[in-house]
């Protein structure tokens, strides 16, 4: 299976599901030693981005306006965030 | 149409062919369940004759000032009524009317039953509730699956509410990473019911919204009439996303709540069961790190003893091992035959000398040194051992036992 993304590029929850997979295959074993250290290299860096994914993001809240008309659009409104 | 009228003779009954009590009684019950009105009846009267059987049901009778109808109210709708009513109770039931073929008679089967004048909006709930649940709509095979990592909540509640602030605090601390578009609804009031509806259809073709929430903060069974309607379970069960519901308080139970795919039991709540929480995530993200190195250095532990066991099997496998072997042989066999020569040198040496005592015994010059001499011609070193061999003036060389000196004939 060739990978071409880097973490960087998957969202937070592709990047936490491979990291398990990643964990998943490394407990497995039937590994070289060349797979292994791509392997915990590889996870090493998903879990670095999960993190920072996490220390950086911050709640975005938009509205969706024209329910009714049915001309649906989302309107950015954070004066609804309290704080 | 119905296998139970199919019997009856369009011509009507005739003394040659008479109905069976069965066969008649089977057709009128059948005019009765075919009947929309009398299948969704609301009644009010005074209870009388009010009894139990053994088995739990309660048998009475409804009654005004002119008619009266029998009453089943079955154990099981029984049990679910905070009272039953006594003889002489004024009461509203809700229900439908049908035949119990048996006795020949019509009754009433209550399926929900409360004192006049109160509470007519429970009657309902019960009765809408009843009526939703009889079609599959709060079926458990019914509910969704909610997402791990939901990119987008929808979240259908007043934009003023406290409810809206409780959500957007707990989705900001638990995981940040998700988007959060909200639809800003009457959540009480006649308007709310259509209001809430069409924010449900529409969020959920919004891109990346993968579940929402439709939330009300507490208030009287009147302020949480919205969440009771009908229109709103349905788009409720129609939704192409999951939904939690989260009203009022932990002991409001609305029909939103049974047709949601997850009831929570407060607007909080429903937000904990939207998104993961962020705490939780960097507790696994740091156990699958040092899971991962723990892997690591044991995989590298065990090639570093495999190798170890290669390198000396490659040792075990060397000619250089060999060669040892070979060159201590060697030098075992030179030393052995080294030893071996030594001793028959010795041997031979030791015989050597024995021959030549043996021989010195027999050595002409002991003769000479017992006084004899040899004489040789010089010129041809001929012995002289006849006078004949020699004349006046021949050269000669004598030999005596200590040296040779020249001589001549005279």
């Amino acid at each position: 299976m060739g990978r071409t993304s880097t973490p960087e590029e998957l969202s937070f929850e592709e990047a936490f599901k491979e990291l398990e997979e990643t964990v998943q295959r490394m407990e497995a074993g039937d590994l070289t030693l060349e797979e292994s250290i791509a392997l915990f290299e590889r996870g090493q860096a998903l879990a670095r981005h999960c993190n920072a994914a996490l220390d950086q993001a911050e709640l975005r809240v938009s509205q969706l306006a024209g329910i009714e008309s049915g001309n649906y659009r989302q309107v950015t409104s954070n004066e609804e965030r309290e704080k | 149409m119905n296998p139970n009228t199919e019997q009856l003779s369009l011509f009507g009954p005739s003394p040659q062919n008479p109905y069976t009590i069965s066969q008649i009684t089977r057709y009128i019950k059948e005019l009765f369940d075919t009947d929309f009105q009398l299948q969704d009846v609301w009644l009010e009267g005074e209870v009388s004759n009010f009894s139990r059987s053994a088995a739990g049901h309660a048998y009475f009778t409804l009654k005004d000032a002119t008619a009266s109808i029998q009453c089943v109210l079955w154990r099981s709708v029984a049990a679910r009524q905070p009272s039953l009513p006594h003889n002489g109770d004024t009461v509203l039931a809700h229900g439908r009317i049908s035949v119990y073929e048996v006795q020949g008679r019509y009754q009433f089967y209550v399926d929900a039953l409360q004192p006049a004048g109160v509470g007519l909006l429970y009657l309902e709930f019960e009765a809408l509730k009843a009526r939703l649940a009889a079609e599959g709509l709060f079926a458990p095979e019914r509910k969704r699956p909610l997402p791990s990592f939901p990119r987008c909540v929808g979240v259908v509640t007043s934009p003023t509410g406290a409810a809206l602030r409780d959500i957007l605090h707990v989705l900001g601390r638990r995981f940040p990473l998700t988007r959060v578009l909200l639809a800003p609804r009457l959540v009480q009031g006649n308007e709310a019911p259509p209001q809430i509806a069409a924010a449900l259809r529409a969020l959920q073709f919004q891109p990346e919204v993968d579940v929402i929430i439709v939330a009300r903060g507490g208030g009287s069974l009147e302020e949480l009439w919205a969440f009771n309607d009908e229109r709103v379970a349905r788009a409720i069960v129609a939704s192409r996303v999951p939904i939690i519901s989260g009203v009022g308080h932990e002991t409001d139970f609305t029909i939103a709540d049974f047709a949601a795919d997850v009831r929570a039991p407060t607007p909080s709540v429903a937000a904990e069961i939207a998104v993961p929480d962020q705490a939780e995530l960097r507790n696994t993200l740091r156990a699958w790190e040092r899971r991962l190195a723990q892997l690591m250095q044991s995989k590298i532990a065990r090639e570093r003893h495999a190798l170890k066991a290669q390198i000396q099997a490659l040792r075990r496998a060397s000619p250089q091992s060999r060669i040892d072997v070979l060159r201590q042989r060697v030098d075992e066999l030179t030393r052995a035959s080294a030893t071996h020569v030594g001793h028959r040198l010795a041997l031979h040496r030791e015989r050597l000398r024995a021959c030549i005592l043996q021989l010195q015994g027999m050595s002409p010059y002991a003769t000479l040194a017992r006084g004899y001499a040899i004489v040789r011609r010089r010129e041809s070193g001929q012995v002289v051992r006849s006078v004949t061999q020699v004349q006046t003036g021949a050269r000669l060389d004598v030999r005596v036992s200590d040296g040779e000196f020249p001589a001549a004939v005279e």
